[in-house]
């Protein structure tokens, strides 16, 4: 890089250059700075908020996420650094020259202070009103810098109407502070491209294409904006009132069902540090709320991996022995509601390719009201199901108009873990300190394949560990079942399964070798789904895409932060959980043997849970009317 | 929309392509030769160069948004921007806004009922030396007087 040394301007508006010019050689070298007076030798590049993380130093952050790129817009992390006329904001200052850093001098605490007041002099509404009251990151600093007095004002009347049209994602536009993390969320880590900053200068605001409601744009109600939202801006679709009323109406039978995810991690709710199952913990305060059955989605979830199973095992034959070739290979997972709306809306050419199981949570509600209704002589009328999920996209979902054909609505309300942790709030219980109880029957038994469903990899390694033995007669061949192909966050993953010996009904997958990717995240949805229209993919046989980054336990609905080490927490919990189930093969759950002999007396696939299991899609496409 | 009118625009988005290619930075030409066509850009062509550059429509309404020579629905046939700024100010701006408003019985922000002209205020034009200045579509007329203006502005069609 050659620098113009000479320059005709006046010394204050010359630019300021890099004193000792960026050398490419220097990569990967050491860098010794000085934070606050002491020396540190940092890799050449780190930014200065990293520096400061790493040496206990704290710096307040609005924009930055540590799962989305820098944007550097909010200024609060500003530092002073010697050479540098004017502050510098840590997130976006690479360090490449040995220089000094201040982090809270006179000048850098005022300036700190006067951005919060202006962000304040444009953020209305109460904090005692708002759904993030008590982890609003622009509340906590404003109490840690001291800001006592609206200084700039403070609006108020509204400039925008809160946006409700979506069942899943509420926008209340009022209290956005324009930190661009929701854009980043929605167009860099998702790629669904929903929400963007919109207008310039003091008119800049955050909307989606043409400034039309939620529910009529491409959004596929995944959440990931509400998890990185810093203030209330953005927040998921309550129904803990109306599920209120039912309990309370005594005529109602209210069932709940609790996913993995959620339980792995609700302890974040309570104070408790991530990783902590509180699956026990969790029965037993929803007994105390008043719900009348609490049941298990793991179940559901098993029943997930024999339908979905079954019909892949199905669409290997018609390929295979019958040369079909209306049936498509690939067959993609359909448990995540986001991934599905998402397939709708970008590739629905390739919906044929997409199982036709329900989701757990849609299987759940359907037996609910047919086969538990029936069992236990309850008006099916009468039930509520309320299910709790990781997940906004599962609000959505149980309110397609196709998702009843148990005859009624097949699940009434969708709970995110938050909600649900403000519930057993309301309702006076400390959850860490509830005993521990089991789940009611007749869905009380899983097995520890449905519950790491939760984990990205999980639905996979599930079908895999069932799908193996119905063909081979064995168990899959890994240490303790764990296939440790479907585990980790790597954004794809691809393995394969070698099928020898089969039993006589599977001869023909003989010396087959059962192909499988792994992607979490539509970003990576869209990159494999590429790969599959470039026809790289066409000796692959089972894909599982899930909608959020990690899976469930990185869902939408989950406890706010979020970021890649409590994800980590999270899917280490819920392994761990597996682990010590006795019963970890979907087939083996008696409870699902029972309700095959009972219900669905013709098998998986079969006519009976093709109408009750099964469900279809639609082709929305991504062009906005 | 009718069916026609929009193969046809998608035709014409697909040549600007070929013309301007299809990276990112190929943008703003392509929005700024379509507004001058179209004299606004629709959300139909929006989403049609989203689509075509491999880009989010929500990233074209973005741009659009920001820059005010661009406008996702029509504004008028003609748009008049008149500058605003100190030197335009000192040189009578005023009696310009006068005799533009008398004769064309709006207000600057407003458009002609029969849509054939907008008014509009404009920040410095660099026509500081011969003002009061004016744009019309994309047309610089320096040294106006008020006579001069209505004059040019009857000829507008």
């Amino acid at each position: 890089m050659n620098s113009k040394t000479e320059s005709r301007a006046p010394v204050s508006q010359q630019a300021l250059r890099v004193q000792q010019p960026f050398d490419s050689s220097q990569i990967g070298a050491m860098v010794t700075i000085e934070i606050n007076e002491k020396k540190m030798q940092v890799p050449l590049g780190t930014t200065i908020l990293e520096a400061c993380a790493q040496n206990q130093v704290q710096i307040p952050t609005l924009c930055h996420h540590k799962d989305l790129c820098t944007a550097g817009v909010c200024r609060i992390c500003v530092v002073e650094v010697d050479s540098m006329k004017t502050l510098q904001a840590a997130c976006a200052f690479p360090i490449t020259q040995q220089i000094k850093i201040k982090t809270s001098t006179e000048k850098v605490r005022k300036a700190r202070r006067h951005i919060i007041d202006l962000l304040l002099s444009e953020h209305y509404g109460e904090c005692y009103t708002c759904v993030r009251n008590k982890n609003c990151e622009l509340r906590s600093l404003a109490s840690e810098y001291g800001v006592d007095g609206f200084t700039f004002g403070h609006p108020e009347k509204r400039k925008h109407d809160i946006d409700k049209s979506s069942f899943s994602v509420m926008r209340d536009m009022d209290k956005c502070v324009l930190c661009r993390r929701c854009v980043r969320t929605c167009i860099d880590l998702q790629e669904v491209g929903v929400l963007e900053a919109v207008g310039r200068g003091d008119q800049t605001h955050i909307t989606t294409f043409m400034g039309k409601p939620l529910s009529e744009v491409i959004c596929i109600n995944c959440g990931q904006c509400v998890n990185r939202c810093p203030t209330g801006a953005l927040y998921t679709n309550d129904p803990s009132d109306d599920i209120w009323r039912a309990i309370d109406d005594k005529k109602k039978h209210v069932v709940i069902q609790t996913a993995p995810s959620p339980r792995a991690a609700i302890c974040e709710e309570f104070g408790m540090a991530a990783g902590t199952s509180l699956t026990g913990e969790l029965n037993t305060a929803l007994r105390r709320i008043g719900f009348d059955r609490v049941f298990d989605t793991n179940f559901a979830a098993d029943l997930t991996i024999m339908e979905e199973g079954t019909e892949l095992l199905n669409r290997l034959k018609s390929v295979v022995v019958d040369k079909d070739t209306s049936v498509k290979l690939p067959q993609f997972t359909s448990c995540s509601p986001g991934w599905v709306k998402f397939i709708e809306h970008f590739y629905p050419e390739y919906l044929d390719h997409l199982s036709t199981a329900k989701s757990p949570q849609q299987m759940f509600g359907a037996v609910t009201k047919t086969f538990y209704a029936q069992e236990y002589n309850i008006n099916p009328e009468d039930i509520v199901t309320v299910a709790v999920m990781p997940c906004s996209a599962k609000k959505f979902e149980c309110n397609r108009p196709e998702m009843d054909s148990s005859g009624f609505k097949d699940v009434d309300y969708g709970l995110t873990t938050r909600e649900l942790a403000k519930m057993i709030k309301e309702g006076g219980i400390f959850l860490p300190e509830m005993p521990k109880s089991g789940f009611d029957d007749p869905f009380g038994e899983a097995s520890g394949a449905g519950l790491i469903f939760g984990a990205t990899g999980g639905v996979m390694e599930a079908a895999l560990r069932t799908a193996y033995e119905l063909v081979t007669g064995r168990e899959v061949p890994f240490e303790k079942l764990r296939i440790e192909a479907c585990r980790g966050f790597e954004g794809i993953k691809q393995a394969s399964v070698k099928l020898k010996n089969c039993v006589p009904d599977y001869t023909f997958l003989e010396g087959v070798d059962l192909k499988f990717i792994v992607a979490h995240g539509t970003a990576n949805a869209r990159q494999v789904m590429e790969m599959l229209k470039a026809g790289e993919l066409n000796d692959v046989h089972f894909i599982e895409i899930m909608a959020c980054p990690g899976g469930c336990l990185g869902g939408g609905g989950q406890p706010i932060p979020t970021s890649p080490e409590i994800r980590k927490k999270r899917a280490e919990a819920i392994y761990a959980e597996d682990e010590s189930m006795t019963i970890r093969k979907s087939h083996e759950n008696p409870r699902i043997k029972y309700i095959y002999e009972k219900f669905l007396t013709d098998g998986p696939c079969g006519h009976k849970s093709h109408k009750l299991l099964h469900t279809h899609y639609t082709k929305r496409g991504n062009f906005i009317v | 929309m009718l069916i026609y009118e929009r193969n046809s625009l998608v035709d014409e988005i697909v040549d600007l392509t070929v013309e301007y290619g299809k990276e990112r930075s190929a943008l703003l030409p392509i929005l700024q030769t379509l507004q001058l066509r179209h004299k606004c850009i629709s959300d139909f062509a929006q989403q049609e160069v989203a689509r075509q550059l491999s880009i989010h429509p929500v990233e074209v309404y973005s741009v659009i948004s920001f820059y005010t020579f661009l406008h996702p629905e029509s504004q008028g046939r003609n748009i008049v921007r008149l500058c605003q700024t100190i030197s335009c100010d000192l040189a009578g701006k005023c009696y310009l806004v006068k005799a533009i408003e008398r004769e064309l019985g709006i207000k600057f922000g407003q458009t002609t009922k029969d849509k054939r002209i907008k008014l509009e205020f404009t920040n410095c034009l660099g026509m500081c030396d011969q003002g009061p200045a004016m744009v019309i579509n994309e047309r610089v007329f320096t040294k106006v007087t008020p006579e001069r203006a209505v004059a040019i502005l009857n000829e507008v069609k």
